[in-house]
């Protein structure tokens, strides 16, 4: 048993050693297309998996607060001739501001109708910015280039693959450690219980609301860091299919544990690239595995994991300590409540 | 509720037993206080908006070298698009309304029966009308066998049930763009309606399907109305969107109203396809398009409300038509803003919608 658990608490050690050794091992077209693209997305992904995991809203607004804060850096870069640095701080910080005005917006309402409120804020804000000429129309902003120290994206990766690497890093641990902080504990108990939370005086709309431009930081950064990679946006990168995409990685991941967001990413970016190699309706088989997980396994990739390793541990146990054994991790495969994972912890 | 899929919390304070819930209770007295402030901003911001608007249309004086006669073609285009927009979203706010299901492959029903009946019509050589029904119906089977296969067993988990209609949609999405190529394609107008009227005044015409389109969609909204509120199978529905495991309880077989609902809820999708096809046109992207106003006119109108759905369908088909022509020179581009607006001050004041039934 103790083998065992010494192998489970160094699997995010060897994730996180093996994502390190990509450029080395992989090369230059590996790195740029599968790891650049796995890490932006995965940051994008995880403020929708931290939203639905510890405050059960799950948003459909993330890729276009996504989308506005790659389109400000854009235009403010190429346009303007801002500095990268500031630019980018500026444009998460008015990216965090629209997320406080939609969280005060949608935080009135819960489950189904903050998706479908959220859903419509996205698509306004979408074909609203794909309207306006200064962000380039369809076109969108080309051209568009990180800060000098991080080097060129496109022929020499992996600066750039490591700063991602870091953020992402940075972004996951500062997660982990916000749902521990007071604001983080009391969020979840405005998941679980709202009206016993607003007798104890907390208001739950001003919890949501916070979480939410929490995340519109999050899902900023990582637009930043999309428009940096891959030095152009336009608004059609964010549209309507896009955002199921964003949606459709969190869940094939794991929308109940933060680290799914990511797994979930680099799943969905192996199927985008590798799948119209095998068919041309590479799309209809990430429809298809969407369906099934959520039909099948709705806490997704690391749900079964999560399911996978208790019973490991139960049978490690033996009978005897069976009961009282396994009870930190329930399992999180079909019964919808068996979400908790991270959740609850 | 340690269950965020599955936890099917009412919103906006409604507790499960219809009552205000706890939390909102204390403060009821200060929201109306504040709704009543909020309701006078939001009259006087529609004020202000058809003021501007008339302002335009009357300002260069009555006479045909006025605005008056672009004004009246503009406002019957924009009721015709309220008329598609009805169509479109009166389907999604009924099965919301009885089942609180979400159907996010709303807009795929609607360009998958634009889809049928432009194949029906242009290839096989069938007759419009003909092919409307058949869209129709056939749009109404595949809702109701989505319903069937996906949804029925997933009762009561409503954010599952959406995640599984996304699903749907993505798929969707892509097998329409392998069968139908990624062309723009325009169903052409059936016979006595593929011209132009003259309307009578100041030598106006103007298209003929378009003044079908808002029959049709009044047709379709009366028939909707004296369906739900004057038979006894609607009256069953409205039971079951009060009090679901009563109306069961009291020997109703609910499962049969939900697949009629979802049925009936698919056909209006498929109906709105096609004369959206006939006057619009049929590409990638317009699922999209339609999935976005109809839950736009859902969240505005009240979700569950077919009154809230015309009056949302005519709000948002109006907005969006003014904004697009008279808003003031190189403001164009952010007539998108308009819309966000109305959304923002309808949730706002009133986060269930105009005619949503809430209570907080």
């Amino acid at each position: 048993m103790s083998t065992y658990l010494l192998v489970r608490r160094a699997v995010p050690w060897v994730a996180l050693t093996l994502a390190l050794l990509v450029p080395p091992l992989l090369g230059t077209y590996a790195t740029s297309a599968i790891g650049l693209k796995t890490l932006w997305f995965g940051l994008c992904a995880v403020s929708l998996t931290f939203l639905a995991a510890y405050g059960g809203m799950i948003s459909l607004a993330q890729m276009g607060l996504f989308g506005m804060a790659g389109l400000l850096t854009a235009a403010l870069q190429v346009q303007h001739g801002v500095d990268p640095w500031i630019a980018a701080g500026t444009s998460i910080a008015a990216v965090s501001l629209i997320g406080l005005l939609f969280g005060a917006l949608a935080s009135s309402s819960t489950g189904v109708y903050f998706l479908m409120i959220t859903l419509a804020l996205a698509m306004i804000s979408y074909l609203l910015f794909s309207a306006v000429p200064a962000f380039g129309l369809h076109e969108g902003i080309n051209g568009v280039f990180p800060p000098s120290v991080l080097g060129d994206p496109v022929l020499e990766p992996n600066t750039i693959y490591y700063f991602l690497l870091a953020t992402s890093v940075g972004a996951y641990v500062l997660l982990r450690h916000i749902v521990r902080t007071p604001f983080g504990i009391a969020f979840q108990g405005v998941r679980d219980e709202p009206p016993r939370m607003a007798a104890m005086g907390y208001n739950p709309r001003l919890y949501r609301t916070l979480a939410f431009a929490f995340a519109a930081a999050i899902a900023a950064s990582a637009g930043v860091l999309a428009v940096w990679t891959n030095t152009r946006m336009s608004a059609g990168s964010v549209n309507l299919g896009v955002t199921i995409e964003l949606l459709s990685a969190a869940v094939i991941g794991g929308l109940w544990r933060l680290e799914g967001a990511w797994i979930g990413a680099l799943v969905f970016t192996i199927l985008e690239i590798y799948g119209p190699g095998f068919t041309d309706r590479y799309e209809s088989v990430i429809g298809l595995v969407f369906l099934a997980i959520v039909l099948a396994s709705p806490g997704g990739i690391m749900g079964i994991a999560t399911w996978l390793d208790a019973r490991i541990r139960d049978r490690l146990a033996g009978p005897s300590r069976a009961v009282g054994g396994s009870g930190s991790d329930p399992p999180a495969t079909l019964g919808m409540d068996g979400q908790a994972g991270g959740g609850h912890r | 509720m340690s269950d965020p899929l599955g936890s099917d919390e009412p919103m906006h304070g409604r507790g499960s037993d219809g009552r205000p819930a706890g939390r909102f209770g204390a403060s009821l007295r200060a929201v109306s206080q504040s709704s009543r402030t909020g309701a006078a901003i939001g009259i006087a911001l529609l004020a202000v908006g058809i003021g501007w608007v008339l302002y335009q249309a009357l300002s260069k004086g009555l006479g045909s070298t006025g605005n008056l006669p672009s004004f009246i073609l503009i406002s019957l285009t924009a009721m015709s698009l309220a008329g598609l927009y009805f169509l479109a979203s009166s389907g999604l706010t009924l099965i919301f309304g009885l089942m609180r299901v979400v159907n996010m492959a709303h807009g795929s029903l609607y360009l998958l029966g634009g889809y049928l009946a432009w194949v029906m019509i242009t290839q096989l050589d069938v007759g419009w009308y003909v092919a409307a029904a058949v869209a129709t119906a056939l749009i109404a089977l595949v809702g109701l066998a989505m319903e069937q296969i996906f949804l029925r067993w997933n009762l009561g988990q409503d954010l599952r049930q959406a995640l599984i209609t996304i699903a749907i949609a993505l798929l969707l999405a892509d097998l329409m763009l392998a069968w139908f190529g990624g062309m723009a394609q325009t169903i052409p107008a059936p016979e006595p309606f593929d011209g132009r009227v003259d309307l009578g005044v100041y030598g106006l015409a103007f298209s003929s399907f378009r003044l079908f389109i808002i029959a049709a969609a009044v047709v379709v909204g009366v028939l909707l109305y004296l369906w739900i509120h004057k038979t006894r199978f609607g009256m069953v529905v409205r039971a079951g969107i009060d009090d679901g495991p009563m109306t069961s309880a009291l020997g109703v077989n609910v499962r049969v109203v939900f697949a009629t609902v979802f049925l009936v809820g698919s056909g209006l999708a498929g109906l709105a396809g096609v004369l959206g096809g006939t006057v619009l046109s049929l590409a990638p992207g317009q699922d999209q398009v339609f999935l976005t106003s109809s839950i736009v006119i859902v969240i505005v109108g009240g979700m569950g409300s077919l009154t809230g759905a015309a009056v949302g369908a005519v709000l948002l088909a109006f907005v969006q038509t003014y904004a697009a022509v008279y808003l003031p020179s190189g403001w164009g581009p952010y007539a998108m803003m308009l819309t966000f607006i109305l959304v923002a001050a309808v949730l706002a004041l009133k986060p269930s919608g105009l005619f949503g039934r809430s209570t907080a």
